[in-house]
Order: C-alpha cells, then structure tokens, then sequence
C-alpha cells in the first residue's frame, strides 16, 4: 500500500551512529551509517534500511545491526533501546521529529542495565524472573466452566486497566538510580526489583480473586530485593511510554508493606 | 499414560498459551516454544474486542446461533459449519474465563461488562479493554503460563525458532514426534521430543511485505510443516483490512472498534477538493458506506469496506487530494469518551502521525491483515445434523439448536484442529478453520483462546488414548531426531557458505528479495485479482525463487544471527506466497475477500470447496486439489449486507449466490 509524504519535510540522509558489541565479553565499538529518509521514517525503517546496505559511513562492509522488536506499534515492548541517550521504544521514534535537516544525528544505544546479547538487543530475563518472584497473577481454579469473575466498577477497571498496560518494556528500570545491572542469576533476589514488578504485584492486590497471594507478594516485596531500596526519584514515571502511575503503585505497595509489617510484628511471625 | 509423555507448542500468542495452560493443567508436561518472550507475542496487537453473545443481546434476540450463523455469512458460507458452531456456543464461557483470570475487560456503571458494536452484525456483543483488548486477553494467559511455569508444568524456551516438525513413518501412517529447533541467541541447533505438537505461530502478513502484522509474522513456521507433507488450505483467503495508517516500516491497525464506537468513513464529495477535513461542512462529505449500505453503515465486513475504499480511491480517484486516503472520523464524539474507549489507538494515531484524531479526522488506507487460510485441519463433527440446513437465521426466533457442548463439534475427540500428519496440530490464525472466506471483527481473538481451551483437550486424548500411548516419542531411536537436526544444520551451512562470496549484488540481497515479493504479492493478490495477474505474479515469485538459490547473507556470525533467520524465512516465504497465488489463480470465482474481476460472481457450483495445497518435493511446486465444504447447517444464501446502489457510487458488481 502506498506511502504519502508528511508536509514539510524534505528526503534528506540522516547519520545513524550506533554503539555495537558482538557478544557477551565483547568489547563495545561504534559504527556510523548514512541513510536516506523516506517519509514517515522511523529508527526500525532506517535498521530495516541498514540491514539490507550493511556499509559504513567510511564505505566499509559491515554486518546488519542486531536488535529486538516485533510489533512497531509500541504495544510489545520489544524495540527499547536508548536513543540520544534517552530509553524510549525506537518503533515510535519518528525521525521527523528527531533529525528534522540534512546530516543531523541520531545515537542508538543498548540498555545499560541489562547483559547486551548482540548489539542493540539485551537480555531482559530478570524481569520476566521478577514477575514470577510477586506472583503476578490471579490463582484460578483451572478453566473449567464456573461462570463470572468478580464485578467491579467501571473506575476500578480503568485504573487496574492502566497498570495492565505495562508492556514489560524495561524503561522504568532503565532509569531508575537504585535498580542496578546483574548479570549473575544467584544475585536478582536481593537487587532491588523495580518499578514495573512492584507495580505489577498492585495490579493483582487489588484484583477480587488476585488479593488472595497479597500477603505472599508483599512479603517477597520486604527486605533486600524489595521497596525499601526504592529511592523515590520518581524517575520511572518520567519514561514510562503508557503513563502508568509508577509511584502512586509504589506508595500504595509501600503502605502496604508497613500494614504487612505490623500484622507480622503483631502475629509473631 | 508414560509418565514421560510431552507436548510440544510451537507459538506463544493467544493459541499456543490457551493451549499450554490446557494441557499443562491436565497434567501433562508441556514444551513452549517463541521467537519472542511470549508476552510479546503478535496477539498485543489485537484492538477491538472479544465477540461473545451475552444476557444483554439475548434479550433483545441475540442468541449464540445467530453469532454463528453471522460467522457464516460474514465467510461467505467457506468454513465447514461444525466447528464454527461449537465455537459461537463456546464464547460466553471464554470472556467468563477471561473474567476470572482478571482481564479488565471494560464495565457498565453496574460493573458488568461493557459492549460495543462490531462489523457484520447489528447486536453489541464485542466484550473488549479498552483499545488493546489482544494486549489484555495475552496478558492474561501469560501470567497463568507464568504461574504453571513457576510450578514446573510448562518448560518455556523463548528466542528459539522452529525449523522442521519431525515426521515418522509413510502415507495415513505418518506421524509426528518432535520438532528441529535454533536456539536465535546461541544458534545451537537441537530435537526436541513429544508426543503430539500444536503449531500456533500465526499469520504470514510479511510475505506481503508491509502489513498490520508483527515482525515474526513471516508465515515460516507454517511453510516449514507444508514443505513436510502438511496440507495448506485455502491460502488465497488473505484479510485486507480497510482502515490502516500507512507507515515506512509497517501499516499500523486502526481498530474495527473506531467504527464500533461511532467512527465514519468518508472523502469529500468534490473530487479534488484542498480543504482541510473541517472545512468541509458535511453536506459536502461522501459517507459512501452509509450510503450504500443502510443497515450496517460503516459495519459492513472488512471485505466489502475495503473494496468500497478501494474503489473510491484507485478507481474513481476520489480519495483525499487525490491519493489513496479516506477519513475515519470521530471528531464529532466526545474526546473523554474516547480516550476511555479508544485510548489505545488514539494514542497510536497520535503518536506515529503526530495528530490528535480527536480533535482531526484520520486519514487512513487498507493494509493486509490476516490470513483465513491456513493449515489445513480436520475435526469430528458433533451432535447437531439436521435433515436439512436451516435458513438464514432471524433476530428473536428460537434457534434450530441449543448451546450443549458437542452440538458442533464432537468435544474431546483427538482429531480435532489435528492436520493431516498425525499428532501434529494447528491453533489460532495459523489453521484455516473458522473464517471462511473473510473473518468478522473480534472473531478471531475468539477462535484462537477456543482453539486452545476446546481443542487442547484433544491434544492430550490424542497422546494418552492413540498411537503415542503404545509408542511414546521418548522412546523412538534416536536416529530419525540426529537425521532432522542434521538437515537442518546443513541449510544453515550452506546459507553461512554464501557470506564470503558476497558481491553485494543487490539481486541476490535477502532484504531485496524480501520486499519484492512484497511489492509483488500486495499489487498481485490482494484487494482486487485477474487471473493474468496473478500469472504474472507466479512467473516474479519463479524469477524471485531462482535467485533466492543463490541468496548471499551479510553476516557469518555464529552468535545471534538474525540475517541468517531472515534469509531462511524469506525462502520459506516463498514457497508460501506460491501456494497463496496459485490458489487465487485458480479460483475462479469472487467469495469473501477474495475478490477476481474476471469473475465476479460466486460460484457454489464449481468452488464452494477448499483449495488445499500439498508440496511436491521433487519439484517444490504446490499440488493443489479441492475439498468439499460441511455446509449441513447453514443454507446457503446471497452475501448482500443490504446494499444498495447510490447516486454518487459507480455501479460494482456484487457477489451473488448461485442458488442451490
């Protein structure tokens, strides 16, 4: 189907320079690329572009560059990368608004704080890990037939709605001051987990049938690993792509915690 | 049962995770295999809504049996009957499902479920969240695969690519026992045992270059069983859906549910017209499909809205300033009410166009969606065989049966969804089974968690009552696994052969390849077909499949190489879009989305049939023969949706039922 020109905006050749590696223990090195802009370009059209002319700016041959993504509508979470210094997903980096003029620049990056595999793909596996630690899920009976789950009301939806959205991107732990790259399994459980897991385990407290493992999630949640190394900066909410209220799930959690604290402390366990 | 019985699913989206958490809660161990961690599987991607009947419809005369027989109708009358009906009567237990496992499907100020409208049908029985309801249902399934995982019932191997089923034995014997294997990051090549496998890898909207579809969405998988002996069915059915954002990487979806919630298609009457979209008052807008069909408006099926945009663009040159846009507007809703409703897609306009559709009209354009075909399956019929097939059926009046489990399709029986390779079996869009000849909005979320809650009981009757019970895969000789790992270890060696010999001559450029055949399959087989077109495009993908022979990578990395994944597919690709061309060639009729100007009628009498493709290994082209179609339920009738010819619109021919 056919592509039509945004206004405005002339083809024009951008510089890509990206930060490659070709593995784990592999040193870093960086490459330029000069790529020609279609219109509605974004950072995945230009990689597409550079994937099938893998030459650098000096004319030297390359590999195509490594990266993840699957959907391109910023609803897999896949495509994070730092772009300019900033985590963003690169499927909705359109590159209009980055590099509006000829020769301008644009710097990709992998995520700091996760093993690079290749390139500009990383390894997010300790977040996948992190939710099973919160049990981030609603314990059914199975999927026999046994009717409804429970009602609730249309603003309870929506805010549980906005939790749900949480595509597991990573950008909040990214820029989070206190979450820390470990790249040794043994050690996840006492890193702290960050903003996205703790607020996942919000999302299935307040669900009906979900609050039933809230004690057992809470108690993954305290002590080393847990929210006490939160820092508050606030700097998760800044980045989330879905605008999810990362610290108001912390401040809820972390309330929470100290109500679970007590009734430990008060029930002698 | 052995205690040492598997399941293999390949694909983690809707099908393949509704069919581990089925299978696992049955007891048996359960392999899962995705390119992606699965929560980033292609069904994120679903929009609109989940279709179910529910109290609210039935008491205005909605029923389960007018769900199905709208899915009928909306196919034009292609999907054997059985398994479509088992399906419509299963929905209502889906969304409650769903609801339990904590979806946050949208609710009423009562706090039950929200509805809104959807194509092809007059009653709201589309359940969603909010305009992600594909991300939401994923989630869904994905924590309760989560769950069982962290309980040690389903073993997931994500960034693993599948590359062959492992096939035993000859003729109606054939049977499959495992999978060949790449791990993407290692690249290590591997077997894996089971005792039945589930294939639930989606579409192939990549083999049309730009789609709605997601990056892993290449078709290969499916490809891969075919060239194995796994009949292909009904390739040529191909979804184009009418409202799309045309992008440089992609076409991004926008949702059915934009009309479903009051969104209208419209160009300016004056063709030329340089006005910006409000300028235009609306005497002057051409609201063609309201137009020109009363009842459902803007609802009509995919099919038909996205020829009616066609043809108002490419063939009337009626589109926005000439080119090939409409606008899909909802300006003239309330925006709260949108963002509420339609936040997910909203933000999607927003975001890749960088204008507020709340406040500006979209501009949008058709884009290859879903496939209807798919591998080809069987299943046992059910209960429900009327001396006749009933007619078209009518709002309020009792249906011809009810909604006991069985009625469509016999529930347990272990060749349901199977393919015909025993013990090999395929979920979700990657089957032909439900759609027909065009899918209805929000059925397909529907037919993929069914797929895998109905069928995956089939799954593990199958590898406790058949041929695995006597002869678990665990403990087949290992030669025939060392032999599948060994055929595929040397495709990639051949391919890693070519990097040094690189030229880069751009003939021979894998990513050239790839988007010819693009190119060529969208302008080809797609909205509008002939028959010396698609000849055409069979003798491109000859010339195309002659160079990908001698394809040459850019990278010899044995670390994460995506170039050599890439490559591998686009040769499988290939050999798919072949069996996609050939199959609309030789249909000669118009049915559905498929659409051959060169004839334009429906013809029950020559094609109310499969078209089913087998490989011929000897010459990699596709045997194509027909099969009958279970149609002992439903009459066949004309698929009209009540049109009307307009005024404004040029006359187009209508598909008409050849009575019978």
């Amino acid at each position: 189907m056919s592509n039509t020109a945004k206004g405005g905006v002339k083809a024009r050749n951008v510089i890509f320079r990206i930060k490659r590696c070709e593995g784990p223990g592999k040193p870093s090195r960086w490459e330029a690329f000069k790529v020609p802009v279609e219109p509605n370009a974004n950072v995945i059209s230009c990689l597409n572009w550079i994937a099938a002319n893998p030459v650098t700016i000096d004319g030297k041959q390359t590999t195509p560059v490594v990266w993840d993504s699957n959907c391109l509508e910023e609803v897999c979470g896949a495509c994070t990368m730092l772009i300019n210094g900033r985590v963003r997903q690169s499927c909705s980096c359109l590159i209009d608004a980055y590099a509006p003029n000829e020769g301008d620049t644009i710097t990709l990056e992998p995520m700091s704080k996760f093993p690079v595999v290749r390139d500009l793909w990383v390894d997010r596996q300790r977040l996948f890990w992190g939710l099973k630690k919160v049990k981030a899920w609603v314990p059914i009976d199975g999927t026999y037939s046994l009717g409804e789950g429970p009602r609730e009301t249309p603003e309870h939806q929506h805010d549980r709605y906005i939790m749900s959205t949480c595509m597991s991107c990573a950008c909040c732990l990214e820029a989070c001051p206190q979450y820390h790259k470990e790249d040794d399994q043994n050690k996840w459980d006492r890193s702290y987990v960050g903003a996205a897991v703790v607020n996942q385990a919000r999302l299935f407290n307040e669900h009906g049938t979900g609050q039933v493992l809230k004690p057992e999630r809470l108690d993954a949640l305290m002590g080393p690993g847990g929210l006490d190394a939160c820092g508050k900066s606030e700097n998760c909410v800044k980045v989330c792509p879905k605008h999810i209220p990362l610290v108001e799930s912390i401040a809820a959690v972390n309330r929470a915690l100290t109500i679970h604290g007590f009734k430990r402390v008060f029930s002698g366990q | 049962m052995s205690t040492s019985q598997r399941v293999i699913i390949v694909g983690g989206g809707l099908a393949g995770l509704a069919a581990s958490v089925r299978i696992a809660e049955a007891g048996v161990p359960v392999d899962l295999f995705s390119m992606v961690p699965v929560k980033r599987s292609h069904s994120v991607c679903a929009q609109g809504g989940i279709n179910a009947c529910n109290e609210v419809a039935r008491q205005q005369g909605y029923s389960e049996y007018q769900h199905f027989d709208e899915t009928i109708y909306g196919g034009d009358f292609l999907a054997d009957q059985g398994p479509v009906l088992e399906m419509c009567n299963w929905a209502p237990k889906i969304i409650n499902l769903l609801d339990r496992m904590g979806v946050p499907f949208n609710r009423t100020s009562e706090g039950r479920h929200d509805l809104r409208l959807f194509g092809g049908s007059l009653f709201k029985r589309t359940h969603f969240s909010g305009a992600t309801t594909g991300q939401q249902l994923l989630y869904a399934l994905d924590e309760q695969t989560r769950r069982y995982e962290s309980e040690g019932k389903i073993s997931k191997y994500e960034f693993w690519e599948f590359l062959a089923p492992i096939i035993v034995g000859e003729g109606a014997e054939r049977r499959c026992v495992g999978i060949v294997a790449q791990d993407m990051r290692t690249m290590q090549i591997r077997s894996f045992r089971g005792d039945a496998v589930v294939m639930a890898t989606g579409g192939c909207g990549l083999i049309f270059g730009k789609s709605t579809n997601s990056v892993i969405c290449t078709g290969g998988a499916a490809s891969r069983c075919y060239q194995a002996g796994a009949w292909y069915a009904n390739g040529e059915m191909i979804q184009v859906h009418p409202t799309a954002i045309p992008g440089a990487d992609k076409c991004r979806l926008m949702s059915e549910s934009a009309r479903g919630e009051g969104g209208r298609v419209w160009v300016p009457r004056q063709k030329g017209d340089k006005r910006a979209a409000r300028q235009i008052p609306d005497s002057e807008r051409w609201y063609f499909l309201e137009e020109k069909y009363p009842a459902y408006g803007n609802l009509v099926p995919r099919d038909i809205a996205t020829r009616e945009i066609f043809d108002v663009c490419v063939n009337m040159g009626m589109g926005i300033d000439g080119g090939n846009m409409v606008y899909l507007d909802l300006t003239h809703k309330d925006p709260e009410y949108l963002t509420e409703k339609l936040g997910g897609i909203m933000e999607i306009y927003e975001k890749f166009v960088g204008v507020d559709p709340r406040h500006e009209p979209m501009k949008i354009f058709p884009s290859v969606h879903y496939s209807m075909g798919g591998m080809w399956t069987t299943f046992t019929p059910g209960s429900y065989q009327p001396s006749q097939p009933a007619g078209g059926h009518k709002s309020g009046s009792k249906p011809p049966i009810g909604t006991e489990v069985g009625v469509g399709m016999t529930f347990g029986a272990a060749n349901n969804m199977m393919t015909n390779i025993r013990g090999l079996y395929a979920f979700g869009e990657v089957n032909f089974a439900y759609h027909g000849a065009t899918r209805l909005g929000a059925n397909a979320l529907l037919s993929c968690i069914f797929d895998g809650l109905y069928n995956g009981v089939s799954v593990v009757n199958y590898i406790q009552q058949d041929v695995p019970s006597q002869h678990p895969a665990e403990k087949m000789k290992a030669e025939v696994f060392e032999a599948g790992v060994a055929c595929e270890r040397a495709k990639v060696d051949r391919l890693l052969g070519t990097v040094d010999k690189g030229s880069g001559d751009p003939a021979f450029n894998p990513y050239v390849i790839a988007r010819e055949m693009g190119d060529e399959m969208t302008a080809a087989s797609t909205v509008v077909k002939t028959g010396p077109r698609l000849q055409q495009c069979l003798s491109k993908l000859g010339e195309l499949k002659e160079r990908y022979r001698q394809v040459r990578l850019g990278d010899a990395a044995g670390w994460t190489n995506q170039t050599l994944s890439f490559t591998r597919a686009v040769g499988d690709m290939l050999i798919l879009a072949e069996v996609i061309a050939r199959c609309g060639l030789l249909r000669e009729e118009s049915r559905g989305s498929h659409k051959r100007l060169d004839f334009p009628e429906r013809d029950d009498a020559r094609f109310l049939k499969t078209s089913v493709a087998e490989f011929v290994p000897g010459t990699g082209e596709p045997r194509i023969f027909w099969r009958d179609v279970q149609t002992s339920l439903v009459k066949l009738r004309a698929r009209t949706y009540g049109k009307v010819e307009s005024g404004e619109g040029r006359k187009q021919p209508e598909a008409a039922a050849s009575a019978s």
